[in-house]
C-alpha cells in the first residue's frame, strides 16, 4: 500500500475543513481573535510609562523649592498631585492611587545652596509594581538633572557636561513599545492558533468514537497526519496575513522584511505548533486535557519564554536553555527582525533552522505516537 | 435540595479527579509555573553583550570600556572599529548596546571639554535596550563622580515601599495566584456543561429533580474549589518557598479568592450556555481570558492603557484581584483596604451569575 495516496488525503483535507467551516468558533479563533489579541496587546501593554500618578508635598517655602516643584510638574512624565502632609498620601500608595510620592524637605533651599540640595528631596515609590517605580525613580532623576542644568545657566555658568550622551534606537528611533511588542504578539496569537485548535482535533475524534471508524478504513498514518495539519496550515496562513494587514495599515507598525521570507517562517513556525497541538491531542485522547495542556505548553510559555516581554539572556541558565525547546521564541524573534529590520540573514537563517529542527520533533513524535490499534 | 445539590457537587468533583491524568492536569501545571515563571519574569538586563566601537584608544576610553564591561549586566564585550561593523553586528543580534567613542574623547576630558558619547541600542528589544543603555548611563556617572566633576550631588534619595529591593517574585508570584486560578475556575466551569452536551448526560440531568438554578450551582461549586485550592497552593509556595512575605489577613485572602471564583464561574458557564461542543467552550475561555489578563494592570499598568481599555479593566475581575491578593502579601491590607476591590468583584460576580442563569434557564427551556 502506498504511503500517501492523493485521492484519500483529498478526502480527508475536504472533511476536516468542513468541519472547521461549519464549526463557527473555528473562524472566530482564525480571523476575530488574532485582530482583537493584537489590539490589546498592541494598545494595553505600554511599557512607555506614560503620565504616572505621584503626590507631592513640599515643606519647603522658599522660591527654589517652589522651581523644582514647577519643574516635576511641568515634566509631562507625572500627573502630581499636590498635598500637605505624607501620612495621608501613604494610604493612596498603599491603595495603588499614586505610584510615588515626591516630598520635598523643608531645608530643600538651604541644602541646596550648600550643593546638596537631592539629599533634601524623597522619593517613595510603590514597590509592588517593580516596573513603574523604575521609572518613578529614573524620572525623579532626569527631572533633577533638568533643574539643575537651569540653576547653573541662571548663575551664568555655561551647562558643561563632561560626557554628552547620545542615545539611539535603531529601527526604532522613538522608541514606541508598540512597534516591537506587536511582531511579538503575532508570535503569541500564532501559537495560539496553531497549538489550541490541533490540540483538540484528535482528541475529539477519539471522544467520539469516530476515530475507530477512521481506523477500520485503509487511510495511513501520514494520510491521518497530513489530513490534521492541512487545513489547520491553511487557516494559519491567512490568519497571519490578517495579522499582517492589521498590524501594518492600523497598527502603523513599520514592515521592512519581505512577504516571502515572512510567509517561509510562517510556515516554519506553523509546523512546530500544529505538530505539538497533534502531539498533545495524541496523547491525552481527552479534548479537556488536552486543552489544558495546550494552554500550558503552547501559550504560557509563548507569553512568558519566548523573549517577547522578558529578556532571555537575563534568566538563568536552566531557563535560557528550557526556552531553546519553545517555538514561539525563534518566530518571535524572527518577526521582530522582519517587521523592523528587514531580511536579515543573520537572524532569520539560525531561526529558522532550530524551527525547521522543533517542527521534525514534533511531528515525529506524534507519527510515534499515532498507532494504528485501537488502544 | 441540598443533599441533591451535594451529591451533584461530589458528581462533578469525581468526573474532575476520578481519573489520575485528571488530577495531574489540575496539579502539576501550577507547580511547574510557580517553579519557572518567577525567574523568567524579570525585566532586569543580565549577561547581555555590549559592543565597543572605540575610535579614540585614549585613557578615558579604555577606563570606561573597562568599568562597563565589569557590570553584570554586560558579561561580553566585542571590540568593533568604525561604523560599518558597528551596524552588521546590532543588525546580526550579536549585541544589544554599543557604545561609540568619537576620535578625541579622552583628550576632550583631560581638557575638561565636553566629550560626545554614542550609544545605539537594538530598537527591535527597545525595552532592553533602554534599560542596559540606563545602566551605561550609572556607570559614566559614577566615573564622572570618581574623577571629581562639577557636580557631585546624588540626586533625590529614593525609598521603595512594600518591597525595598524592588524583587521582581514579589510582584510575580502574588499575580500568578490571580492568573492560575483564573485558568483553572474557567476550565472547569465552562468545558463541565459542554462536555455534558457532547456526551449527552446533559438531558439526563435535565430530568433528575434539580432545578436549573441548582444544576448550576453543582457546576459553579467545583470550580471555585478548584480556583481556591489551586490559589491557596502557589500562595504557599510564594511564601514558604520564595519567602515573599505575608503581611496582611489570611481568612481575607479565602474571602477574595471565594469572591474572584464566584465572578469567573458565572463566566464560565456564560460561555458554556452558548457553546454546543467543548471545543466552542474552550474557545471562548480563550477569548475571555487573554484580553482579561492583558488588560488587568498584570504586564503593563493600567493608567497607561487608551481610555477604552481602562473602562475594559473597570469591568475585569482580575483587575481587582491581583491587586487584593499583592496588597494582602506586601501592604498589609485589612478589611478597609479590601472592601473598595471587593464590592466591585462582588458586583461582577452577581452580573454574571445572573446572565449564566438566564441563559441557562433558556436553553434548557
Amino acid at each position: 500500500m502506498k504511503a500517501i495516496s492523493a485521492r484519500r488525503l483529498w478526502a480527508l483535507c475536504l472533511k476536516e475543513s468542513y468541519q472547521i467551516v461549519r464549526d463557527p468558533s473555528s473562524i472566530l479563533v482564525a480571523f476575530v481573535m488574532p485582530v482583537l489579541l493584537l489590539f490589546v496587546m498592541g494598545y494595553a501593554v505600554n511599557l512607555d510609562a506614560a503620565a504616572v500618578r505621584v503626590g507631592l508635598v513640599v515643606l519647603d517655602g522658599g522660591t527654589a523649592a517652589q522651581r523644582f516643584a514647577q519643574t516635576l510638574a511641568a515634566s509631562g512624565a507625572f500627573e502630581v498631585h499636590r498635598g500637605t502632609s505624607v501620612g495621608a498620601f501613604e494610604d493612596e500608595l498603599a491603595q495603588g492611587r499614586l505610584r510615588g510620592v515626591v516630598v520635598i524637605g523643608n531645608d530643600f533651599g538651604l541644602r541646596l545652596r550648600r550643593g546638596d540640595g537631592g539629599s533634601a528631596v524623597q522619593v517613595l515609590a510603590d514597590g509592588a509594581e517593580p516596573n513603574t517605580a523604575n521609572f518613578v525613580a529614573a524620572y525623579v532623576q532626569g527631572v533633577w538633572e533638568r533643574f539643575n542644568a537651569t540653576l547653573a545657566q541662571d548663575a551664568g555658568k555655561a551647562p558643561v557636561q563632561p560626557i554628552a550622551v547620545e542615545l539611539r534606537s535603531w529601527f526604532n528611533p522613538s522608541t514606541v513599545s508598540r512597534n516591537y511588542l506587536v511582531p511579538g504578539s503575532i508570535a503569541i496569537v500564532m501559537t495560539i492558533i496553531g497549538a489550541l485548535l490541533t490540540s483538540l482535533v484528535v482528541a475529539r475524534e477519539w471522544e467520539r468514537g469516530t476515530m475507530e471508524a477512521l481506523l477500520a478504513t485503509p487511510v495511513t498514518r501520514a494520510e491521518l497526519l497530513l489530513s490534521k495539519i492541512l487545513p489547520y496550515y491553511a487557516l494559519g496562513l491567512a490568519a497571519m496575513l490578517l495579522c499582517l494587514l492589521v498590524s501594518v495599515a492600523i497598527m502603523g507598525v513599520p514592515f521592512r522584511g519581505s512577504v516571502a521570507l515572512l510567509t517561509a517562517m510562517t510556515t516554519l513556525f506553523l509546523g512546530c505548533a500544529l505538530g505539538l497541538g497533534l502531539f498533545l491531542s495524541s496523547v491525552f485522547r481527552n479534548q479537556f486535557n488536552a486543552a489544558q495542556a495546550a494552554l500550558i505548553a503552547a501559550f504560557l510559555p509563548s507569553l512568558m519564554l519566548s523573549g517577547v516581554i522578558y529578556e532571555i539572556s537575563s534568566m538563568p541558565r536552566i531557563l535560557q536553555w528550557i526556552t531553546r525547546f519553545i517555538p514561539a521564541r525563534y518566530f518571535a524573534s524572527s518577526l521582530q527582525t522582519l517587521f523592523q529590520a528587514g531580511d536579515i540573514g543573520a537572524v532569520l537563517g539560525p531561526d529558522a533552522f532550530f524551527l525547521a529542527l522543533l517542527t521534525l520533533f514534533w511531528i515525529g513524535l506524534t507519527a510515534l505516537k499515532t498507532k494504528r490499534t485501537l488502544d | 435540595m441540598l443533599k441533591r445539590l451535594l451529591r451533584l457537587v461530589v458528581k462533578e468533583l469525581q468526573a474532575l479527579l476520578g481519573q489520575r491524568q485528571g488530577r495531574i492536569m489540575l496539579i502539576m501545571p501550577v507547580i511547574l509555573q510557580t517553579l519557572l515563571f518567577p525567574f523568567a519574569a524579570t525585566l532586569d538586563v543580565r549577561d547581555s553583550t555590549l559592543l565597543i566601537v572605540d575610535q579614540d584608544g585614549g585613557a578615558a576610553s579604555r577606563e570606561l570600556t573597562l568599568r562597563l564591561a565589569r557590570t553584570a549586566s554586560f558579561t561580553q564585550v566585542i571590540a568593533v572599529h568604525g561604523e560599518a561593523e558597528m551596524r552588521s553586528a546590532i543588525d546580526n543580534q550579536r549585541a544589544l548596546l554599543a557604545v561609540r567613542f568619537g576620535p578625541d574623547f579622552s583628550r576632550r576630558i583631560a581638557r575638561g571639554e565636553s566629550a560626545p558619547l554614542q550609544i545605539v541600542i537594538d530598537g527591535r528589544r527597545s525595552n532592553a535596550g533602554q534599560i542596559a543603555a540606563s545602566y551605561a548611563q550609572e556607570v559614566i556617572a559614577g566615573y564622572l563622580a570618581e574623577r571629581g566633576g562639577p557636580a557631585a550631588d546624588p540626586g533625590p534619595r529614593l525609598r521603595n515601599e512594600f518591597n525595598p529591593n524592588l524583587d521582581f517574585k514579589w510582584h510575580i508570584l502574588p499575580s500568578l495566584v490571580g492568573i492560575i486560578t483564573t485558568i483553572g475556575c474557567l476550565m472547569v466551569t465552562a468545558l463541565s456543561v459542554s462536555r455534558e452536551r457532547e456526551e449527552g448526560t446533559f438531558e439526563q440531568l435535565l430530568v433528575s429533580p434539580l432545578t436549573p438554578a441548582y444544576i448550576m450551582a453543582g457546576k459553579a461549586i467545583p470550580g471555585i474549589l478548584v480556583a481556591m485550592v489551586q490559589g491557596t497552593l502557589i500562595a504557599a509556595i510564594a511564601h514558604g518557598g520564595y519567602g515573599v512575605p505575608y503581611t496582611g489577613s489570611v481568612p481575607l485572602l479565602f474571602v477574595g479568592m471565594f469572591c474572584y471564583g464566584l465572578a469567573l464561574a458565572g463566566v464560565g458557564l456564560f460561555i458554556s450556555s452558548i457553546s454546543s461542543t467543548q471545543q466552542q467552550a474552550f474557545l471562548g475561555v480563550f477569548a475571555f481570558m487573554v484580553p482579561a489578563t492583558i488588560v488587568s494592570g498584570f504586564v503593563a499598568p493600567i493608567e497607561n492603557m487608551p481610555a477604552l481599555l481602562q473602562g475594559v479593566a473597570r469591568v475585569d475581575a482580575l483587575a481587582y484581584f491581583i491587586p487584593i491578593v499583592k496588597g494582602l502579601f506586601l501592604k498589609s491590607y485589612g478589611w478597609a483596604d479590601v472592601w473598595p476591590r471587593l464590592w466591585p468583584m462582588l458586583a461582577i460576580a452577581t452580573f454574571t451569575l445572573t446572565v449564566a442563569l438566564r441563559m441557562f434557564r433558556r436553553h434548557i427551556a
